[in-house]
C-alpha cells in the first residue's frame, strides 16, 4: 500500500473511533428520547457535571471506583430531581416547550458543577494512554491511539447492552409503550414514574462514561459543553429515536469532520471540524429529515 | 390582547410619549455617570434589538433558532468593512446595508426550515452560526487584513459630527431603536404578523388557509436576522468598540434566547423586561458579591450562581408561566388598574 493510501485510512479510522465518543453522548439523548419523547439538551451538561464531580471527587481522596460509584449515585438523584421537578409538571407540554426547560436545566447542572468544584481545567487519568498503539503501528503501519479503541469498545458494549435492554425485557417494553403514548401506557399500569427516574439515571450513567472519555482526552473542562453540542448532528443523521443510529451517526461525523479538516482544511486556514457537521446535518436533514434509523413523522392537523 | 388590533389606542400614545420623553430628555439630562450609558443603557438597548430579532422567528414564528449572535457578527462586519471601503457613506446608510446583507444571510440559512421544526431546525441554525463566525475569522478580508484579531471600530459619524461620548452614542442607538421597535410593533399587529403567528400556531392549517409558509417563514427570517445585524453592528461600535469574532459565539446565541423565553415569547416589551434582566441580574450579584459579603465569595462562584438562576428561572417560567416576564407584568397591571379599565 502506497503511504498516502495509508495516511488516508489512518485519518478514516482516527475519525471513526473519535466519532464513538460523539455517539456516547447522543446515546444517553436517545435513551430519553425514546423513553420520554423528550429532547433532552441538557445531556451535555450532565456529561460536564458526571464528569466534574467524579474528578471533584477524586480529588477529596476517594479511591477511583469509590468516586466511580459515588457519582453514579449523584447522577441517580439528578435524574431523580429532574424527573420530579422538570419532567413531570411539564408531563403533557408541547416538545418546544420542553426543550427549552431543558435548556435550562443544562445551564442549572453547568452553573452548579462550576459553583461545587470551580472552573480551572483539570487532568483526568483513566490508566489508558493517549499515545498510538505500537503493535498496531507495526503490523499494518496505521497510528491508532489505545484512548480511542477503548472509547470505541465501551461505547459498543453500551449499545449492546441497551439494545438488549429495549429489545429483550420487560423493562424495554415499558419503556417504549411510555414513549409512544404515557396516557396509555400508564392506564394499562405501566409505572410512568419508575420507568421516568430509570431512564434518566441510565443517562446519568451513560453520561458519566462519555465525560470520562472526554476528560481523559481533552481535560476536564467547561468546552465540553460546547464539544458534547456535536452530538446533535450525529444524532440528526442517525435519528432521534435509534440507538444503532446513534452510533452511526457518530461514526459519519467522525470521520467526515477528520477527513474534511485533513484534506480541504488546510486551504481555508482550519478549524473546519467547528461548522462541518453541523452543515453535514442540514444537508441530510433536506433528504432525510427522520434520519437513517428514525421513524418517520407523521404529522397531522 | 384583543383591544389592540392594528389601530392604537390613546394609552398606546400616552405610553410612547412618556418613554420619548424618558429615554430623550429625562435620561441624557439626570443620569450624569458614564458607568450607567456605557454598560448598562447602551447594551441594553443593543441586545433588545437583537431579541427582538429573535422574537420575530421563536416568538411570533415559532421557529426554534440559536443563532442570532452569528447574524449580528455578520451585521457588525458588514457595517465595518461598508465604512471602512465606501467612501463617504453616512453612518445610518451602512448600518441600514448591513442589516440588509445579515437579512440576505438569514433568508439561506432559513431554507432549512421550509423542512424542519423543533430541535432539527435549532441544529440547522447553529450550523449557521459556527459557520459566519468561521467565515469571518478565517478570511483575512472581513478583518482588513489585521494579524491581532482584535480591530478598534470607527467612530460614528453622523453628518460630519462624531458621535462618540457615551451620551452621544446612547442618543444614536435610542433612534435607531424606537423607529425600528416602532416598526416591528407595526408588523406584529398587521397582516404580516398574522401570518407569523398563524405559521406558529399550525402551520399546517395555516398552509390550508392560504398562507404560503415558503413566503412567510422566509420573511421572518430575514426580518429577524435584519434586526440581530443591525443590533450587532451597534453593539460592536458602541458598547464593544471593537469588533471580534469570539464576541458573538454561542454563548451570546443563548443569552439573547434566554432574554427572549424569560422575556415573555411572543411579547416585544418582552424582549426589553428580559434583556434588562439578563444584563442586570449579573450586576446585582456582583454588587452584592462585593458590598454584602465583602468580596467573600468567589467571583467565578458568583458567575456560576446567575447561571444556576438563569436556568432555574427557565424551567420555574416554562412550568408556571410559559409567557414570561412580559405576562407577569400585564397580570400585575391588570390587578394594579382593575377599576380604572371599567
Amino acid at each position: 500500500m502506497g503511504s498516502e493510501i495509508l495516511f488516508f485510512f489512518e485519518v478514516v479510522v482516527g475519525g471513526l473511533l473519535a466519532g464513538t465518543m460523539y455517539s456516547l453522548v447522543a446515546l444517553g439523548f436517545v435513551l430519553i428520547y425514546k423513553a420520554s419523547a423528550t429532547f433532552n439538551f441538557a445531556q451535555g451538561a450532565m456529561v460536564f457535571f458526571a464528569v466534574l464531580s467524579f474528578v471533584g471527587f477524586m480529588e477529596l481522596g476517594l479511591p477511583f471506583f469509590l468516586a466511580f460509584i459515588v457519582t453514579i449515585g449523584l447522577m441517580v438523584i439528578v435524574g431523580l430531581s429532574t424527573e420530579r421537578l422538570v419532567i413531570r409538571p411539564l408531563m403533557n407540554q408541547s416538545e418546544d416547550t420542553l426543550l427549552m426547560a431543558t435548556i435550562g436545566l443544562g445551564y442549572v447542572l453547568e452553573g452548579l458543577a462550576q459553583a461545587a468544584w470551580g472552573v480551572e481545567v483539570r487532568r483526568l487519568d483513566l490508566g489508558i494512554p493517549d499515545f498510538p498503539i505500537m503493535f498496531i503501528a507495526d503490523a499494518i503501519g496505521i497510528f491508532i491511539s489505545a484512548l480511542d479503541l477503548t472509547a470505541g469498545a465501551v461505547a459498543a458494549f453500551m449499545v449492546i447492552s441497551l439494545a438488549v435492554l429495549f429489545t429483550q425485557t420487560k423493562i424495554g417494553l415499558g419503556l417504549r409503550a411510555v414513549a409512544d403514548d404515557p396516557g396509555a401506557a400508564s392506564s394499562i399500569g405501566i409505572p410512568l414514574k419508575h420507568i421516568m427516574l430509570l431512564v434518566w439515571s441510565a443517562a446519568g450513567v451513560v453520561a458519566l462514561v462519555a465525560g470520562c472519555l472526554w476528560g481523559a482526552r481533552a481535560g476536564v473542562q467547561f468546552a465540553l459543553v460546547d464539544l458534547a453540542l456535536k452530538a446533535l448532528p450525529v444524532l440528526i443523521i442517525g435519528g432521534f429515536s435509534s440507538i444503532p443510529g446513534a452510533i452511526v451517526g457518530g461514526l459519519i461525523i467522525g470521520s467526515t469532520e477528520k477527513v474534511l479538516e485533513v484534506y480541504i482544511g488546510p486551504f481555508f486556514g482550519g478549524a473546519i471540524e467547528g461548522w462541518a457537521p453541523y452543515v453535514l446535518a442540514v444537508f441530510f436533514l433536506l433528504k432525510r429529515p427522520e434520519g437513517l434509523f428514525g421513524e418517520k413523522i407523521i404529522r397531522r392537523v | 390582547m384583543s383591544t389592540s388590533i392594528k389601530t392604537y389606542s390613546k394609552s398606546d400614545y400616552i405610553n410612547f410619549s412618556v418613554l420619548m420623553v424618558l429615554g430623550f430628555l429625562v435620561i441624557p439630562m439626570t443620569v450624569n455617570s458614564d458607568y450607567w450609558f456605557t454598560s448598562i443603557l447602551i447594551p441594553w438597548l443593543c441586545l433588545a434589538l437583537a431579541t427582538i430579532g429573535q422574537q420575530v422567528i421563536m416568538g411570533y414564528t415559532g421557529q426554534l433558532a440559536l443563532g442570532a449572535a452569528g447574524f449580528m457578527a455578520a451585521g457588525a462586519f458588514a457595517c465595518f468593512n461598508l465604512i471602512l471601503r465606501v467612501d463617504g457613506l453616512p453612518f445610518f446608510g451602512a448600518l441600514a446595508i448591513s442589516g440588509l446583507i445579515a437579512a440576505a444571510i438569514g433568508i439561506v440559512f432559513g431554507l432549512p426550515s421550509l423542512r424542519i421544526r423543533g430541535i432539527y431546525l435549532m441544529v440547522a441554525t447553529l450550523a449557521s452560526q459556527f459557520f459566519i463566525i468561521w467565515v469571518i475569522d478565517k478570511f483575512g478580508w472581513f478583518k482588513n487584513y489585521d494579524s491581532s484579531g482584535i480591530i478598534t471600530a470607527q467612530d460614528i459619524v453622523i453628518f460630519g459630527r462624531p458621535y462618540t461620548s457615551p451620551v452621544d452614542m446612547y442618543l444614536v442607538i435610542l433612534v435607531v431603536v424606537t423607529v425600528m421597535t416602532v416598526l416591528a410593533i407595526n408588523m406584529a399587529r398587521g397582516s404580516t404578523g398574522r401570518n407569523w403567528m398563524a405559521v406558529r400556531d399550525m402551520d399546517v392549517a395555516a398552509e390550508s388557509m392560504g398562507v404560503s409558509l415558503l413566503k412567510t417563514k422566509l420573511q421572518a427570517f430575514a426580518i429577524s436576522s435584519f434586526f440581530c445585524g443591525v443590533a450587532g453592528a451597534l453593539f460592536a461600535f458602541t458598547y464593544l468598540k471593537s469588533l471580534e469574532p469570539v464576541a458573538f459565539d454561542i454563548k451570546l446565541s443563548f443569552k439573547i434566547l434566554f432574554m427572549c423565553i424569560l422575556g415573555g415569547l411572543g411579547t416585544i416589551n418582552g424582549a426589553f423586561i428580559g434583556a434588562g434582566f439578563i444584563l442586570l441580574f449579573p450586576v446585582l450579584l456582583n454588587y452584592l458579591g462585593n458590598n454584602v459579603f465583602h468580596g467573600a465569595i468567589d467571583a467565578t462562584i458568583i458567575s456560576a450562581m446567575e447561571q444556576v438562576v438563569f436556568g432555574v428561572l427557565m424551567i420555574v417560567f416554562m412550568i408556571y408561566e410559559p409567557l414570561g416576564m412580559a405576562r407577569l407584568w400585564e397580570n400585575t397591571k391588570q390587578r394594579l388598574f382593575k377599576k380604572k379599565d371599567k
